[in-house]
């Protein structure tokens, strides 16, 4: 599936119970969203790290994800900084950027990597079947779960009819320039796109009405947290804890720089 | 018609089905009767409505006019075809609209635990439906990854792992090799469901069913075999 194969490594974490990962994940990025404490962001960065490590994903991936997210913090980093008031750093013509304006940014970017990191190293290694199933046994909403779930699937949808489309182009020896030719054949292309996405999307539904679907999702394997994972599950907790604690108890004031 | 059949012996009852996509009329008036025990073939060329009719049998469409009874009772609205799609079997044309999990063995429990199947039962099932295919050890293949006839034979098993009382195949032979195609005759040949094939493929036909008809000009007209 679209963007699933970090999930077909192997490692402790990805035999690691969803419904764990999926609460660790949720309480870590939200904590994390929250702190404006550097070395507790930093900390923060590395623990991430760890976790990627422990993953055993593979680098180009991480780093071609990276550079996704990066690429929306990068314009952050074109405004942030001289959009605060404060003492002057540096000046670019007419704008000045201020010291707050640096460090937000800067704390923007530690956070996002941090939380992308973390999920890829706790999400991305659990199939998205049974990540869906893990929220139904957290007791989300079905509806949501759905929404989810079939978003997921038919962006999948759209990436193979994508490739489909796009291969039976090249075959014929399309090859991209600037004229009419191409522009045209590329707008059939998500024109097609569109259409056929959305018929595929329709008869695998219905296929799986056909197969007695009913709104609920059952898994074949049914979850089981082993007691080493549940230890560990709490040791990143109370990591979490820490970085809370750090950041809204007043002695972590003695860290802050 | 065989007056002397019993009423109950009647699975699917066709009468004067109507169906046109926009304005292409494809099913005219279409007749239809398929009793328990049945095995019959669906020929008719390209785009002359095979698939349409299995899909107005299963409700994905509705006809525009006339009846359809499947087990006994007549079938309208959405809710009359839960029974009919827990009942009857349906393999589709393209196996990418039929498999979506992530694996081969999720696909094929995907059915049976929506029947409410025992979870150490469905295990059972998976790994007996796979062996009949010819398929051991594929259940944790992933089902996008694999070949054309692959995906094919994993999209029937995902069918006859619901064990239903009828089967609508919907060119199940397309894309197999000779060996594949025969191991399916058995296959089917040994199975105690009534079954409907649409198929192009004429010797098999003759090998796996005892009764032809041909779909022509919106209508249904049995074939001598
Ligand atoms: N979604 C649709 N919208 C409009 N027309 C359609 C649609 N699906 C099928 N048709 C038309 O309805 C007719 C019957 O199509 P159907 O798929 O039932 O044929 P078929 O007998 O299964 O053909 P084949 O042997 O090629 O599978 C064809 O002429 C086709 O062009
Ligand atoms: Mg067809």
């Amino acid at each position: 599936m679209i963007s699933e194969h970090l999930s077909e490594g192997t490692s402790y974490l990805h035999d690691f119970d969803p419904r764990l990962k999926i609460i660790v994940a949720l309480i870590y990025s939200v904590t994390v969203a929250l702190l404006t404490n550097f070395t507790l962001l930093f900390a923060s960065l590395v623990f991430s790290l760890v976790l990627v490590t422990w993953g055993r994903l593979s680098i180009a991936t991480v780093l071609k994800r990276l550079l996704v997210i990066n690429g929306f913090v990068f314009f952050l980093w074109l405004v942030l900084p001289f959009s605060y008031e404060g003492k002057t750093l540096f000046e670019v013509g007419p704008l000045a950027a201020t010291q707050p304006g640096v460090y937000q940014a800067l704390r923007i970017t530690l956070k996002s990597n941090a939380i992308i990191l973390c999920l890829m190293a706790l999400l991305s290694t659990s199939p998205t079947f049974m990540l869906v199933h893990a929220l139904h046994h957290l007791k989300v909403p079905s509806k949501l779960v759905h929404l989810f779930f079939f978003t997921y699937r038919y962006i999948h949808v759209i990436y193979t009819e994508f490739t489909r489309l796009h291969t039976a182009m090249k075959v014929r020896s399309f090859t991209p320039s600037t004229n009419i030719h191409t522009y045209k054949s590329y707008a059939y292309l998500v024109g097609m796109l569109l259409v056929r996405s959305y018929e595929r999307s329709k008869r695998i539904y219905q296929s799986m009405l056909c197969r007695g679907f009913n709104g609920k999702f059952h898994t074949l394997y049914h979850f089981e947290s082993k007691p080493q994972e549940l230890v560990s599950a709490a040791i990143m907790t109370v990591f979490v804890l820490l970085i809370a604690i750090g950041q809204w108890i007043p002695l972590g004031k003695i860290l802050t720089f | 018609m065989d007056t002397s059949r019993k009423n109950t012996d009647i699975l699917i009852e066709l009468n004067e089905i109507y169906f046109r996509y926009r304005e292409r009329p494809v099913l005219n008036g279409l007749s239809f009767c398929f009793c328990e025990g049945e095995r019959v073939g669906l020929i008719g060329p390209n785009g002359s409505g095979k698939t349409t009719l299995f899909h107005i049998i299963m409700g994905l469409l509705k006809p525009d006019a006339g009846e359809l009874k499947i087990f006994g009772q007549p079938r309208r609205k959405e809710k009359d075809f839960t029974e009919v799609r827990r009942r009857i079997g349906f393999v589709f044309q393209d196996p990418d609209d039929q498999l979506f999990s992530p694996t081969v063995a999720e696909d094929i429990a995907f059915g049976p635990l929506n029947l409410g199947i025992p979870r150490e039962e469905v295990l059972g099932i998976v790994s007996r439906t796979l062996d009949m295919l010819g398929l051991k050890g594929f259940e944790n293949r992933v089902t996008h990854k694999l070949s054309g006839g692959e995906k094919r034979l994993v999209s029937v098993a995902t069918v006859l792992a619901m064990n239903p009382n009828i089967l609508l195949l919907d060119e199940p032979t397309a894309g197999l090799d000779e060996k594949t195609v025969a191991r399916l005759s058995k296959i089917l040949k040994n199975l105690d469901t009534s079954y409907i094939i649409a198929s192009h493929d004429k010797e098999f036909l003759q090998k796996v069913t005892n009764k032809l008809y041909k779909l022509q000009g919106g209508k249904l007209v049995m074939v001598d075999s």
